[in-house]
């Protein structure tokens, strides 16, 4: 018999592999490490301080940004996962028909469409409402986040509607449930997993933004991300390096937490 | 004959089903009638894609028929959501539900009847004795054994009391051993409940052993309808006869015909008498159905057929003699054994076969 292919065993493979990860994870190793920098500098360690995560701490902006960053992620990203929801739902639980690939791309749209183009677009859309409205609040940045966030929310949710095994609806209405009940008993429950991976997804993806946020925000409206961009044109110190680094933290937190969530039966 | 009195519980009338359109339309079902009896175990036979199947979801609600009309004790139900028709389903794969325990799983259909509390509560428990889960009620259906999920779907399925019990193919997943318990254990639960059981299998021998009235179908059409002996002894088509059991086909002729009997003349110049089904024409040209086992290898004259012996196949409990007709046709005789009972022809042996007067079954087409 023929050994089966192994691509590990190919020459070259371990170097390869490992030139991968130094690309990915050094450069986040050493953000994370001159956080801790006693000196000003972000390339010359002088000892290890938390003098940065206290000067962040302590920085209004910093505060002030985080903050609206994650009510913005928040509320778009449940704004945006029951929208996928929705489109997910309808996108399974039909007979297929001519047109439904097309609908599949047109909810994916905004994976495909550069992200400058949309910023453009929106800034000048918005502008438009802000003088015949004369609203300059967070609604915006909302809405604008809720649209790119829901095809990262749809496509989790509607992968676990497709592995669902659809006969456990038909089953309930065998057993004399309705539509809504059918819904609320059978789907919703076995759905959830995937409307929390969806969640996940999309508050990451908020949380994260710089480009659409740059053009679609007011004056004094900075997320943490574009706050960061602000202030790396001016002195970049070890602040940036510790502000990162909670950051990272937090993510890796949420996606932990998540996954976990997730996997409790 | 197990012609049970009773109203009639099911009746299909006319009914057709196309799926597609324009020029992919398949008809899964073409005009079938049936009338399913109160109390009746009766089953749907027939290979993969003869229909059986999408009978099934009509009467269930989880497809609509393109034509005809499903009455449920006189009342058409054809057009009605599964969940407003009085009918549960056993499914193949159980289609339990996963995020319930077994008890929840079995109370789902009285709660969604907006059944009072107490009585939810005393029925899932008197349905988990029927089926001997009591111990294993807290259970998620994903920590029970196959066999056990098939009695938490039965068990599920018979809890709101429906006036008809389907059951698509239920046992197909399960091993032999447990099968044939199963088996045992469904005639039990329908003798016990009084429930009408439509019965979907592709499995003829689950069929013969289960059902009180037998359906074969194929490519859309009920071929015969009724009891296992009957659809066994007596099958009226071709096709019935090959699906069920072995069967020896013989050319011949029909002599004369009287009522339900008629005289044919074999290929090789014997004479049998044989059975005919109902609405027989007789137009010179006949099939005969001889099963192996009413065929009996003879010695000298009399016997209808001659021929010699080809191959000797054992079977434990019995033997198969197969012998080559000397008009080049192929005969199987078989023979129980039994311990130190009369020899087997060897193989090569000239041997005569006898056929009884009730063994010979003349068919339609």
């Amino acid at each position: 018999m023929a050994r089966t292919f192994d691509v590990r065993r190919q020459t070259g493979f371990t170097t390869i592999a490992a030139i991968c990860f130094a690309l990915l994870y050094l450069p986040i190793m050493t953000l994370v490490v001159y956080a801790f920098n006693a000196g000003t500098s972000i390339a010359i360690w002088e000892g290890f301080s938390l003098r940065w995560f206290e000067a962040a701490w302590n920085n209004n902006q910093v505060i002030e940004a985080s903050w609206r960053s994650v009510r913005i992620a928040s509320v778009a990203a449940v704004l945006a996962t029951i929208a996928a929801t929705m489109a997910a739902l309808a996108t399974t639980r039909t007979k297929p028909y001519r047109g439904l690939a097309g609908k599949y791309a047109f909810i994916n749209m905004p994976l495909m469409v550069p992200e400058i183009v949309v910023a453009v677009a929106l800034l000048i859309f918005f502008s438009r409402i802000k003088i015949a409205t004369g609203y300059t609040g967070l609604g915006y940045l909302i809405a604008a986040h809720t649209a790119f966030c829901i095809p990262f929310a749809y496509l989790p949710i509607r992968a676990r509607l497709e592995s669902m095994d659809q006969s456990l609806e038909t089953a309930a209405a065998d057993l004399y449930a309705n539509g809504w009940r059918t819904f609320r008993r059978i789907t919703l429950p076995l759905l959830w997993p995937g409307i929390l991976a969806g969640l996940m997804l999309a508050f990451v993806i908020s949380l994260d933004d710089v480009v659409i946020t740059e053009f679609v925000k007011s004056g004094g409206q900075d997320t943490l991300p574009t706050y960061m961009l602000g202030q790396l044109r001016r002195v970049v110190t070890p602040e940036m390096n510790a502000i990162s680094t909670v950051f990272l933290l937090l993510s890796i937190g949420i996606v932990t937490l998540f996954f976990f969530m997730s996997r409790r039966k | 004959m197990p012609d049970q009195p009773g109203s009639t519980a099911i009746d299909i009338v006319r009914v057709s089903k196309v799926f597609g359109a324009g020029a992919d339309q398949v008809a899964a079902l073409d005009a079938v009638s049936v009338a399913i009896r109160e109390n009746e175990f009766f089953t749907l036979l027939g290979p993969s894609g003869c229909g059986k199947t999408t009978l099934l979801r009509l009467i269930a609600g989880f497809d609509f028929p393109t034509e005809g009309h499903i009455l449920l004790h006189g009342a058409d139900i054809g057009t009605l959501p599964p969940n407003k028709r009085p009918v549960n389903t056993v499914f193949q794969n159980y289609a339990l539900f996963p995020h319930m325990t077994v008890a929840e799983n079995i109370g789902f259909g009285l709660e969604m009847l907006n059944k009072p509390k107490a009585e939810i509560t005393a029925r899932v428990s008197q349905m988990l004795k029927l089926v001997r889960m009591e111990a294993l009620a807290g259970r998620r259906t994903s920590q029970i054994s196959g066999g056990q999920q098939q009695r938490v779907a039965l068990a599920r399925a018979l809890a709101p009391q429906p006036k008809v019990l389907l059951l698509d193919e239920p046992l197909s997943a399960l091993d032999y051993k447990l099968r044939k318990e199963m088996q045992i254990e469904l005639k039990r639960l329908q003798n016990e409940t009084g429930i009408t059981f439509i019965f979907v299998t592709h499995d003829q021998e689950e069929a013969l052993t289960m059902s009180d009235r037998i359906a074969v179908m194929s490519a859309g059409r009920i071929l015969q309808i009724g009891s296992p002996r009957d659809i066994y002894d007596h099958p009226a088509e071709r096709f019935v006869a090959d699906f069920i059991g072995e069967t020896n086909f013989l050319a011949g002729a029909v002599e004369s015909l009287d009522g339900s009997r008629a005289r044919v003349r074999l290929k090789s110049g014997a004479v049998l008498e044989a059975a005919v089904p109902e609405g027989f024409a007789p137009n010179g040209e006949a099939t005969i159905v001889v099963r192996p086992e009413h065929a009996r290898l003879a010695e000298g004259e009399g016997a209808a057929l001659a021929g010699t012996v080809e191959t000797i196949v054992y079977f434990g409990t019995d033997t198969h003699v197969h012998v080559r007709l000397d008009d080049g046709g192929a005969f199987t005789v078989r023979r129980q054994n039994s311990r130190g009972g009369e020899d087997v022809p060897a193989e090569g042996a000239r041997v005569a076969i006898a056929i009884p007067g009730a063994a010979a079954q003349v068919l339609r087409d």
